[in-house]
């Protein structure tokens, strides 16, 4: 079934120089796998196409039940290089709510 | 046990929220952070205009306006409102509260040790780009080292009701009275990673206790009166967060986590001057309302670089903004958006980079914005940056003749020509520990 990664997680993000990093953590532990299947690098990049320039890496916290995700050159330079209005990276966690997941009803035990 | 709280997340943070602290219930310590990446640069610029200016200038009234409380219920401060000019800050500080006993910890500023580093051979390069420091020499504006929590516990061990600093781990403000009144060395790396760990979730603020948290946000109690956290800390290293009774926002163990992972890079090494914590060995428990309790985790020795952050001057910006009404609001802000750009091009400008957004269509979200219909209005904001002062200051005067000379329907351009702004970019590199002495002195 599909459905937004807003189902099963919520997010925060932020920035260290042109890396934005977004926090991602799942509502529920037994939501922690589905993360693992779902929220790869390469379709976190691709979801944000042309606004991350770089690669992107993803960290695991099993303790948080969260990802890190790390997208690099993601925020047209940083700081006060960047000409973006979200130069900081504030609300693309919030954008990666709306990613789209594919989940089996069995998986959404609440 | 002694109870941290953290009245500041950035300079220009909420004015009540220190004072809330006080009042609202007991603390034993004050922690005020200030500094941002490029903070340092803009105090810079205010000491060389004036030599008793480049601290945190909301930080002296405050403390005057808090001194009486802070004696009365020997609550000590610590904060890095010095800037670049920690002594003059604590000048004023004593003028402002003439009780109380200010100490002030010094050695982060290496402006005038480049040169310096660059002959014995540290190339300072850039973390993120690889690049040389000596790409940009002639450019720095601003350079400091992050110093880390053993040099404010010895300020604090002054017996200081008010310890200041320049540039600092963000979260060593808050690991420094552990070490302090536990009495934990350089080695506890287990305690330290804790500390640092309890710091980090209070760093910034009320972003720990329901500021900026997405979870069941429309149910949030009483934003307006949003308490400022607490970490109440424990010998051994565990530590509960929580806030004053009656405060607005929420801590749980959610919010908590999305502070965590806030503005952090490999979470097995979280870096800082005093121990690199591994945050996948937190545990986290809900132990009541708007209490979380945090333990088990886990450090390692400190990094034998300590990082510097250096501001140089890169250029000039500018954006300037127009909005365009129904009907067809996105095409004729998008058809607004080239002329200008082939006007620019035909003046013979170069810029580094031309960036154009939608503001109602995708300026937070870019290629990621869901899609919009027919909207009442857009807003095009267009931003160009480049090294010519001259070409960023004609472009400021491309955006207004649009309304007359472009597609019908434009207007939101009372504020009047878009101001060219210095770019005053920040270059982070490493150098080596030895290199960097602190001391601390008491400001009679």
């Amino acid at each position: 079934m599909k459905m937004p990664l807003s189902r099963i997680a919520h997010t925060r993000s932020g920035d260290k120089g042109d890396i934005a990093n977004i926090g991602v953590i799942a509502w529920l532990p037994g939501y922690y796998p589905i993360l693992l299947r779902e929220v790869t690098p390469a379709r976190v990049k691709d979801f944000f196409g042309e606004l991350v320039k770089g690669e992107v890496d993803r960290f695991e916290l099993p303790n948080l039940h969260a990802l890190n995700l790390l997208l690099h050159r993601g925020l047209g330079g940083g700081g006060t290089v960047s000409l973006r209005t979200d130069a900081q990276g504030k609300t693309l966690g919030a954008a990666l709510l709306a990613m789209e997941i594919d989940v089996d009803d069995g998986e959404l035990t609440d | 046990m002694i109870r941290i709280a953290n009245g500041q997340g950035f300079w220009g943070d909420w004015l009540e929220a220190p004072v809330r602290l006080v009042d609202g219930g007991p603390i034993d310590y004050l922690t005020l952070d200030y500094l941002a990446e490029v903070t340092m640069s803009i105090l810079q610029k205010q000491r060389q205009a004036d030599p008793q200016l480049g601290y945190a200038r909301d930080f002296p009234p405050l403390i005057g306006r808090i001194a009486k409380k802070l004696q009365e219920r020997r609550i000590k401060v610590v904060a890095n409102a010095g800037g670049v000019n920690p002594v003059a800050c604590a000048r004023a500080v004593r003028k402002a509260a003439p009780g109380l006993k200010v100490a002030v910890v010094l050695g982060d500023d290496v402006l005038d040790r480049i040169d310096d580093f660059l002959g014995k051979g540290f190339e300072m390069r850039n973390i993120d780009t690889g690049e040389p420091l000596a790409t940009i020499r002639d450019r720095i504006l601003s350079a400091n080292v992050y110093i880390g929590a053993f040099p404010l516990a010895e300020a604090l061990a002054t017996g200081a009701d008010v310890v200041i600093c320049g540039r600092c781990a963000d979260a060593a403000l808050v690991l420094a009275p552990m070490i302090d009144r536990f009495g934990w060395t350089a080695d506890d790396w287990d305690k330290l990673a804790s500390g640092i760990v309890a710091g980090h979730i209070i760093e910034c603020g009320a972003q720990c206790s329901g500021g900026n948290c997405q979870v069941d946000w429309q149910n949030m109690p009483d934003f307006a009166n949003i308490g400022y956290p607490i970490v109440e800390a424990e010998p051994d290293g565990s530590f509960t967060v929580t806030k004053h009774p009656g405060t607005g926002g929420r801590i749980d163990t959610h919010g908590v986590k999305e502070q965590l992972l806030y503005e952090i890079g490999d979470p097995t090494q979280y870096n800082t001057p005093d121990v690199v914590a591994d945050f996948t060995s937190i545990q986290l428990e809900d132990t009541g309302p708007d209490r979380v309790r945090g333990s088990g985790v886990r450090g390692g020795p400190r990094p034998p670089m300590l990082k510097a952050s250096i501001s140089y001057d890169a250029g000039w910006k500018a954006s300037g903004t127009l909005v365009y009404s129904w009907p067809q609001a996105i095409e004729k802000a998008r058809v607004a958006d080239r002329i200008t750009r082939q006007r620019l091009e035909q003046l013979g400008l170069r810029f580094d980079e031309i960036h154009s957004e939608y503001f109602g269509v995708n300026a937070c979200h870019g290629p990621a914005a869901r899609p919009v219909h027919d909207p009442p209005e857009v807003q095009v904001r267009i931003s160009v940056r480049g090294s010519d002062k001259r070409a960023v200051d004609r472009f400021t005067r491309e955006m207004i003749p649009l309304v007359l000379t472009g597609p019908p329907g434009g207007t939101g351009y009372g504020e009047g020509r878009p101001e060219v702004r210095q770019i005053v970019a920040y270059w982070p590199a490493l150098i080596p520990r030895g290199e960097i002495r602190t001391r601390v002195e008491v400001v009679e």
